[in-house]
């Protein structure tokens, strides 16, 4: 068996100091999938507690400790690094035909800031919990116990780490694609890391800066955001959301990425609309700066600004859109074949178009002020979020696995695990919607009894999601150990990672390859023998 | 295997690498992972104009809360800059505006690969860098004498002082010690370096003594400059109409101290607005010093490997990239002087 990069050094050593973007990748997969398990804990008991009206066993105040980790280590630990830096890391040079990222030591130094900043995060939590909720709003965060110093840290160095993935991406996808590789000859998973990255570099110093402030504004009093000096704590929403707003499009675009793939290769027909698909990316990049309003609509904002926001939060839903018909208008006719990638893409449509759709209640003014702070908004973003970002990352992780170990996964299981999650998941938030709607406020440990079977759907629904997860999570590991070895290539795709052997070497490629359309299936056709996909012998 | 230690961007040390350079093992700072040194540079530069973008947007916080308040607040700032010395403030100017030129020409000696005045162009950039800091100390200092500090700890006591013949805090000497740790310590090395014979570390511990003097130089041009224009806190005359509507700032005066609180007519609570423009005005300025420091320890490095003589018309992309950021901090002091300094 050749070398590939798992084996070719086996030492401890040798991983801590990898400069291999495919070993950082699996180190950030790890430490992800760790914090996924840790705001998944937190989320199942906060739903366990919420089964009665009343109290089951978590206080008032540990509820409120509660869901802020859930939110917080979802948002900044999980999913903003989720993707970019899992399957981004290991897949974009190789997509590229490239041996590595433009600076692989930048992007080892990202992954110890993330790991720094999950630190913080684990002190904050140890030091008796943070109460803020994910938003560190002002002026409670600066009144409430210390440890939102230790969550600002933490959120202050994750920053940098997601800064620093976002520059090494857009310099390698500028400097360095193989001759031929035209920017519309890239797959169109790597224009939406691209417009993921610039997101990355143009929101998050502005998060950094407002992080410092409010920390200086928590251990000096500078009254910037206090009130009580003078300052002002809106500005701190306007500061918050000019990040915070963004990077919800740096969680989703790069699952619209894996979609775009996802859907073209096992409809085994060319991607429909390639051009609108990548602009559509960069739109949403570009509309994300300029929305940010949308969150403070009852947060006291002048009419006028409200209503331009609001107009600008409707115009984002045209770049979704077109991707969304895009991938239909993409199925249509192809021979689509229901893998379990395959599965996971089409929950990601319908559950993004639900999250989507939702959305524009959310951002027409006068619904907005009925459901603002509801449960509907929390039903929204879950399914936008964990509906869209998390199906999509499960299903490139299963797409990708075989080349990321080598073996492949067991087909039945996988599908099963998908059924039950988009089961669980619709059974978990669908509820949500309708206890927004009757009024229902998030963040609350208590409620009238007249909400109780909606909770308590909701709250089965999320042991059905974490059993569906725990077994997505089981079939995928037992592949590693146990599963079938993989062909070089098992779904056909013409797209550059599938032409090195799975695993990858350690170099990814002895010669820089030739490149042709990502998404010309008629390249490669089945081989029996390899159980696989070969080139087309001309 | 020609990689050294010391190769720029990318691939150094750190893993065994099996692959090996031979295709490219000609230039010894070409990271594996690229095709051609071209390539490379392209990459580094890129890289480094999207770093200062995002150092762009980091400061683009702290001048969106500054437009905040100033417009809020447009009389607090009006008053508030008075008691900063623009003659310091745009002597500081002409300082990095000075090291910029002398990063520039830097840049350009690496690039002709002339050791030794690249030596002293970094050196030169890095003294007026320390000098910049000299004089931010003392006005630092002064304030905090003045308890014109930020926030909630803004208590200006300064009335009771007259100017001239007040009691230095201890601030200064504290500032100071850095510094004077760092030329005994730097000297000091250079002395053993000499004696030993390592002649090149000898002069770079040289070079950095007298960044470490230029501290003090700066100190004493804080001290000296306001001495010499008479108006460390000197009150603009506006009209005479103007003038009177004014509170009397000049704390020369000795106005009661409360009236140097300008309270905020809406708030329940009497507090200083001013507080809020010190604590803009040390972020602001605190940021940029933060970043000051951080361009001396690169510069410090590249000094180092200047002094081996590693730059040269074919290499020179560290000493470029360096110099674009500190363009860039000189560019943010560009801006901080007028919106701080001279307000009308």
């Amino acid at each position: 068996m050749t070398e590939n990069y798992l084996t070719h050094d086996m030492t401890l050593r040798s991983w801590i100091v990898t400069l291999d973007h495919k070993r950082i990748g699996i180190m950030y997969l790890a430490g992800i999938m760790g914090s996924f398990l840790l705001g998944g804990i937190f989320a199942l008991l906060i739903r366990a507690e919420l089964y009665t009206p009343g109290k089951m066993f978590l206080t008032e105040d540990r509820y409120n400790v509660f869901f802020t980790l859930h939110g917080a280590i979802m948002t900044f630990l999980f999913i903003i690094p989720s993707i970019p830096a899992a399957l981004g890391n290991f897949f974009l040079p190789l997509m590229l035909g490239a041996k590595d990222v433009a600076f692989p030591r930048m992007n080892l130094a990202s992954f110890y800031l993330w790991l720094g900043g999950a630190v913080f995060f684990l002190l904050a939590l140890v030091l008796g919990g943070l109460d803020t909720g994910w938003t560190f709003y002002t002026p409670y965060s600066t009144t409430t116990s210390d440890t939102v110093i230790a969550a600002t840290i933490g959120a202050f160095i994750l920053g940098f780490s997601s800064i620093f993935t976002g520059l090494n991406f857009i310099v390698t996808i500028n400097t360095m694609r193989p001759p031929g590789m035209t920017w519309f000859k890239m797959p169109l998973f790597l224009w939406s890391l691209y417009a993921t990255s610039i997101i990355q570099l143009l929101a998050t110093p502005v998060l950094a800066i407002t992080l410092v402030l409010l920390t200086a504004e928590k251990m000096f009093h500078i009254g910037i955001f206090d009130p009580k000096l003078g300052g002002d704590p809106i500005l701190y929403q306007h500061f918050f959301w000019f990040y915070s707003h963004p990077a919800v499009y740096i969680m989703i675009l790069p699952a619209m990425g894996i979609i775009s793939e996802l859907v073209s290769v096992f409809s085994r027909k060319h991607i429909f609309g390639y051009r609108f698909i990548a602009y559509s990316s960069i739109a949403i990049a570009v509309f994300g700066f300029l929305v940010w309003g949308h969150h403070m609509f009852v947060s006291g904002q002048s009419p006028l600004a409200a209503i331009i926001f609001s107009a600008l939060t409707f115009s984002v839903s045209i770049p979704s859109a077109i991707k969304v018909f895009n991938w239909l208008a993409t199925m249509y006719k192809g021979s689509v074949s229901l893998a379990a990638p395959m599965c996971y893409a089409l929950s990601f449509i319908l559950l993004f178009g639900i999250g989507g759709l939702t959305g524009l209640f959310l951002g027409t003014l006068a619904t907005d002020v009925h459901l603002h702070d509801t449960y509907f908004v929390v039903a929204h973003f879950h399914y936008v979020m964990m509906g869209g970002t998390l199906v999509a990352f499960l299903g490139g992780l299963h797409y990708w696995w075989p080349k990321m170990f080598g073996r492949m996964y067991n087909e039945l299981w996988a599908r099963i695990g998908c059924l039950i999650i988009f089961a669980g998941f619709n059974m978990t938030f669908m509820p949500q919607f309708l206890l927004g709607t009757r009024g229902m406020p998030r963040r609350y440990a208590r409620y009238l009894p007249e909400f109780q079977s909606l909770h308590q759907m909701s709250t089965i629904g999320s042991m059905v999601l974490g059993i569906g997860l725990f077994l997505a999570a089981g079939v995928l590991l037992y592949a590693v150990f146990k599963g079938k070895r993989a062909p070089t290539n098992p779904w056909g795709s013409p797209s550059l990672e599938w032409t090195c052997s799975s695993p990858p070497p350690p170099h990814n490629f002895e010669h820089t390859p030739t490149t042709g359309d990502p998404y010309d299936y008629s390249v490669n056709e089945y081989s029996a023998e390899e159980e696989g996909y070969v080139p087309v012998q001309k | 295997m020609h990689q050294t230690a010391n190769s720029d961007a990318g691939y150094a040390g750190g893993e065994a690498d099996p692959h090996g350079h031979d295709s490219h093992g000609h230039d010894p700072h070409l990271a594996h992972h690229f095709e051609t040194s071209q390539q490379q540079f392209a990459a580094g530069k890129l890289g480094m104009w999207l770093f200062l973008v995002t150092e762009v947007l980091f400061f683009g916080g702290l001048f969106v809360a500054y437009a905040v308040y100033r417009s809020n607040h447009p009389e607090v700032f009006v008053d508030a800059h008075k008691y900063l010395d623009k003659v310091l403030g745009g002597f500081n100017t002409i300082v990095l505006l000075l090291s910029s030129l002398t990063m520039a020409w830097g840049v350009r000696c690496a690039q002709l690969g002339q050791r030794r005045g690249l030596v002293w162009c970094l050196t030169l950039t890095l003294a007026c860098a320390s000098l910049f800091l000299g004089v931010k100390a003392v006005e630092y200092t002064h304030k905090w004498d003045l308890g014109l500090y930020w926030g909630q700890a803004f208590v200006p006591q300064a009335a009771d002082m007259p100017h001239g013949d007040h009691e230095h805090g201890p601030w200064l000497w504290y500032l100071c010690l850095p510094a004077v740790l760092a030329t005994a310590g730097y000297g000091l090395k250079a002395a053993v370096h000499q004696a030993r014979g390592h002649t090149q570390a000898a002069a770079v511990a040289f070079c950095l003594t007298l960044t470490a003097l230029a501290f003090f130089a700066g100190v004493g041009a804080g001290k000296a400059i306001p001495a010499l224009t008479g108006q460390f806190l000197a009150v603009e005359q506006d009209t005479a109409a103007h003038a009177a509507a004014h509170r009397p700032l000049d704390l020369s005066s000795r106005p009661p101290a409360e009236q140097l609180v300008i309270r905020d007519p809406e708030a329940a609570s009497g507090i200083s607005l001013l507080a809020i423009f010190f604590s803009i005005y040390y972020l602001m300025t605190g940021v940029h010093v933060v970043h000051i420091l951080a361009g001396m320890g690169v510069i410090a490095w590249l000094l180092g490997r200047a002094m081996r003589g590693e730059f040269s018309g074919q290499y020179f992309s560290p000493v470029d990239f360096t110099g674009l950021y500190w363009h860039l901090v000189d560019l943010i002091w560009i801006y901080l002087f007028p919106l701080l300094y001279l307000i009308h």
